[in-house]
């Protein structure tokens, strides 16, 4: 029996509902789960059906960030239409920033919108009765992959290992960092000048949240062939509870040092390791790929 | 284990004859065997403990740049405010000056004044680093509790660490009509009024 799936939204942007159309082979995908409801694709259910009758999904879908009301979906509120059935399902899925944290939407209105279990940071969602059939699958919007990834562990009968945030480990338990191509000229500090550059490191100049944000990003590739910091973007964060910040393309510092460290790494061990790195000069890593300018 | 620590004593012994010899008379005015004689040892001895001058004097820069990192580790660690912090480490380096003043004189005019010396093993500030890290430590913390305003971490060592050895040189010259450590909380309060937020 392909399990049940039913896709419901709060205040969205449908971001992650179209990034799930990124999965590879979407059309097997479409034959190996079954769609109750999904806001873009044509399903067994409509909305209205959805909220006027009683579908018992296997797995609910929460995309986008929840408030008690002003968010009419069907005949009901949307916050009342997924309560009704985060009670039928056995798990509730957390599909995207809105959803986990309230992201965006929350920042308009910090008192009256939240996620599912948080309100950015602390803990006050709407739906903490539900806790324990949650799980969070941060980012703006999730990785196709991390969503199918974990619908697939559910499919068979197999709860992915989440850490204190409910978060899957086997996704959450890296760094964007980790895996990164330019993480050479993160240990040697060469840092890349201008946005877009194919070579240099993006921490120091150009805002990237890699070293401390968590997220697969670099190991699972977004459609199997890339990723921001690969690309030349930095990473803006968007798996964590604080996204979004402000002045995403520029590196905080306090007396030119970097205001947030790598995860868990000591100021001291930081400063010391990038002195000395500093003080030698690698041309391989200063030239540039493809010219002869500096990175 | 006896022996071991024999040895490292001895080390000690000829660093310290080193660095006031160094201090004195510069890096290429002593030789070798200058220290050896002073130290009462053969030449061939004295290169069981260091192999050449270079290293020696590396390894002095290491031990005084963990010194003062230590130090100002501790002013660091402290619960005092940052004017404050900034009092402390003045009236250190001026102590320092007064009381060991070739720790002072082989960083003035050794360490800074040879780089060649400190090249091939001392690049960049990887030999000073104990020091650096700390004092970056210091400036960080003092932006982060809203005392210093943020700026280029050289620009404000540059007026810290400029001044503090503007006014050792000056002593070392003998121009300074006063004592140095009477000029400590002058000049503590000028580097607070320059780097405040």
């Amino acid at each position: 029996m392909a399990l049940k799936l039913l896709w419901l939204q709060g205040l969205s942007c449908n971001g992650n509902a179209h990034s799930f159309f990124n999965v590879p082979d979407m059309a097997g995908v479409l034959r190996e789960f079954a769609f109750i409801y999904h806001p873009l694709l044509p399903c067994e259910a409509t909305l209205e059906e959805v909220s006027g009758g009683d579908f018992s999904p296997d797995v609910l879908i929460v995309e986008g960030a929840l408030r008690r009301d002003g968010v009419p979906r069907g005949d009901e509120e949307a916050l009342t239409l997924i309560t009704r059935y985060a009670k039928q399902a056995k798990w509730v899925v957390c599909a995207g920033q809105c959803a986990v944290f309230g992201g965006i939407f929350r920042l308009n209105e910090p008192d009256k919108i939240a996620g599912a279990l948080y309100a950015g940071q602390e803990r006050g969602g709407f739906l903490d009765a539900f806790e324990k059939k949650i799980i969070n699958l941060p980012g703006c919007p999730v990785h196709p992959e991390w969503l199918l990834f974990t619908l697939r562990m559910l499919a068979l009968g197999t709860v992915p290992r989440l850490d204190d945030l409910r978060r899957p480990v086997e996704l959450y338990g890296y760094t964007v960092h980790e895996g990164c191509l330019r993480n050479e000229y993160f240990e040697w500090k060469v840092d890349a000048k201008d946005f877009g550059a194919k070579e240099g490191c993006l921490f120091y100049e150009q805002g990237c949240r890699g070293p401390y944000t968590r997220g697969s990003c670099n190991k699972i590739l977004w459609n199997g062939v890339n990723s921001k910091t690969r690309a030349g973007m930095p990473c803006i964060g968007c798996t964590e509870p604080d996204f979004p910040a402000e002045r995403l393309f520029e590196t905080e510092t306090l007396m030119s040092i970097p205001a947030r460290l790598p995860l868990e790494v000591p100021k001291r061990a930081y400063l010391t390791l990038t002195g000395m790195a500093k003080a030698f000069r690698i041309p391989r890593l200063t030239r540039r790929k493809f010219g002869e300018e500096e990175p | 284990m006896k022996k071991e620590l024999k040895k490292e004593a001895r080390r000690g012994q000829i660093m310290e004859t080193a660095l006031s010899l160094f201090a004195q008379k510069g890096f290429y005015a002593t030789t070798i065997p200058d220290i050896a004689k002073k130290m009462d040892m053969s030449v061939g001895n004295l290169y069981n403990y260091f192999p050449s001058k270079e290293a020696l004097a590396q390894e002095i820069i290491r031990y005084v740049s963990t010194m003062l990192g230590e130090t100002i580790h501790e002013i660091n660690e402290s619960a005092l405010t940052t004017k404050e912090k900034i009092r402390r480490i003045v009236r250190f380096y001026f102590g320092l000056c007064e009381e060991r003043p070739e720790l002072i004189e082989f960083f003035l005019r050794v360490y800074l004044a040879n780089r060649e010396v400190f090249h091939d093993g001392c690049e960049g500030m990887i030999c000073v680093a104990p020091f650096m890290t700390e004092i970056m430590v210091f400036f960080e913390e003092g932006v982060r509790a809203g005392d210093l305003r943020n700026q280029d971490f050289f620009s404000a060592f540059g007026l810290f660490m400029g001044y503090l050895g503007g006014m050792a040189f000056l002593n070392g010259e003998r121009i300074l009509p006063k004592n140095l450590e009477s000029y400590a909380d002058e000049i503590a309060d000028n580097i607070y009024g320059a780097l405040k937020a």
